[in-house]
């Protein structure tokens, strides 16, 4: 990995970690609130023959905020003189809502979205009625919420409104 | 260098294509830094046609889903449908890239066909979907009734296929199956309140299902294709009770009766597995593939 002024040589360790807080700091262009990290989409950062590996995954199938994330990482590496950047794409295991951090869903809350309650584990049984347990609202703290879209403005949100305050929040899906 | 100016360097020195959009140039690899060799065991060319048949349903679903936009009857409907063709497009274009790695994998020294390439410059007989996708929708009963059983099937066997031998498709299934599961309920929801809902809303959703029935039996046919994989394919006979059952379920609760009537028949033995399709997919290919066609290796 070859970075401005430096050789990776003599960097070492330092440098790995200088790229991990700057590949992690990056933020998610559906949910700028968040950063990749917190969204648990960057896998890992790693040095291989000389060049920086960063390696991502996706949210959704179709997920069109990928190849941005992608652009971002080149991008925020570079300025920070990171000269070889790799983006890589790890489709296994597959992404969960779960790997969202203690501090994503702070700030998830914080920006009036309700953070994602525990995926299902294995096959999921055809549910006609409720099936993810009371979603809280983030403004008031409120169990009292209905569901009023399953699928929100991108892939990985619904739509809800809390019966106690009477406002309307997105709630990221547990996948 | 302004992230501008970063993003305009990168397209024109060509490092990456991030930000054009591109027919036939392959402006985005959605299987890009993934290990695609094919196991030894696996047959190469088979599991390359297996790949297409189940991208082929996808993306064809996908564009018929895309039709519905600014026509369905709510803008929480329409953000909905958006999403879900968005996921069978996603699914459609990894399949279609892995289709095209397998393929490459008995070239020498090349990676077969990119998924634009497949996607754009195949005639009709060379798609492999099932025809259930193709036909458009009559009305919203129709949609949802289709839908039901296109996530309820594709579910059922996505969740085999996270089994799969090859890697790639089983990471592909397992991405799906988490997707396909919202698919399925809400396809559910809506046929439960269509059928259960008013005698009009509840006549044209039982009419709907006798519609789209005859397409079903299709979907657990078996194929030469996929009795080529053990371990990597599911055998499509295997899905027919689960899928049954499941439709069954949402079919009671909706108060509607499973349709009867004989399956559509196959021309000359063959059907959508085969390349032979009904009249309507032609008109939905030539949309699709227009443009690109006009315009090959177009970039803007």
């Amino acid at each position: 990995m070859t970075r401005a002024g430096d050789s990776w040589a003599s960097a070492g360790e330092a440098d790995l970690d200088a790229a991990r807080a700057v590949a992690g700091a990056v933020p998610d262009p559906e949910l700028p609130v968040v950063t990749v990290a917190d969204l648990g989409i960057l896998r890992d950062v790693a040095a291989e023959d000389g060049r920086l590996v960063v390696t991502i995954t996706p949210t959704y199938s179709g997920c069109p905020a990928l190849r941005e994330i992608a652009h971002d990482l080149q991008y925020r590496l570079s300025q920070a003189g990171f000269a070889e950047v790799i983006v890589r794409t790890a489709l296994a295991p597959a992404w969960s809502s779960d790997w969202i951090t203690a501090e994503g869903r702070r700030k998830l809350r914080a920006a009036g979205l309700a953070p994602p309650n525990r995926a299902p584990k294995g096959p999921v049984p055809l549910t006609l009625g409720d099936r993810r347990g009371p979603v809280l609202c983030p403004r008031c703290g409120s169990g009292d919420t209905r569901q009023t879209a399953a699928f929100g403005g991108t892939a990985c949100k619904a739509l809800f409104r809390c019966e106690a305050c009477r406002e309307p929040f997105e709630y990221v899906k547990e996948i | 260098m302004t992230e501008d100016e970063f993003a305009a360097y990168q397209s024109l020195s060509g490092e990456t294509e991030d930000h054009r959009w591109a027919f036939g140039t392959g402006f985005t690899d959605p299987l890009e830094g993934i290990d695609t060799s094919v196991p030894d065991s696996v047959d190469a060319q088979a599991l390359a046609t297996y790949c297409l048949m189940l991208g082929d349903d996808a993306l064809v679903y996908s564009h018929r889903l895309q039709q519905w936009m600014t026509r369905m009857p709510e803008l929480e409907e329409e953000t909905a449908l958006a999403n879900i063709a968005l996921d069978l497009l996603g699914q459609a274009r990894m399949l279609l890239a892995r289709a095209g790695r397998a393929e490459g994998a008995l070239l020498t020294g090349g990676n077969g066909p990119d998924e634009d390439e497949l996607a754009y410059f195949r005639d009709e007989h060379e798609f492999r979907n099932v025809r259930l996708v193709e036909a458009l929708d009559a009305d919203f009963a129709e949609l949802a009734g289709r839908l039901l059983v296109f996530s309820a099937w594709r579910l059922a066997l996505f969740a085999r296929l996270a089994e799969s031998a090859d890697p790639v498709l089983a990471a592909i299934a397992a991405k799906g199956v988490k997707e396909l599961t919202y698919h399925r309920d809400y396809a559910a929801q809506w046929v439960i309140r269509l059928g259960d809902g008013t005698p009009l809303s509840h006549g044209k959703m039982q009419a709907a299902l006798g519609t789209i029935w005859p397409l079903v039996d299709e979907l657990f046919e078996a194929d030469p294709v996929t009795a080529a994989l053990p371990g990597v394919a599911a055998d499509p006979a295997g899905l027919r009770g689960e899928v049954g059952a499941v439709l069954d379920a949402v079919f009671a609760a909706a108060t509607l009766d499973r349709p009867g009537g004989a399956p559509m028949a196959r021309v000359a033995g063959k059907s959508g597995r085969d390349g032979v399709h009904t009249e309507a997919f032609g008109y939905l290919l030539a949309e699709l593939q227009s443009v690109a066609r006009a315009h090959p290796g177009a970039t803007w």
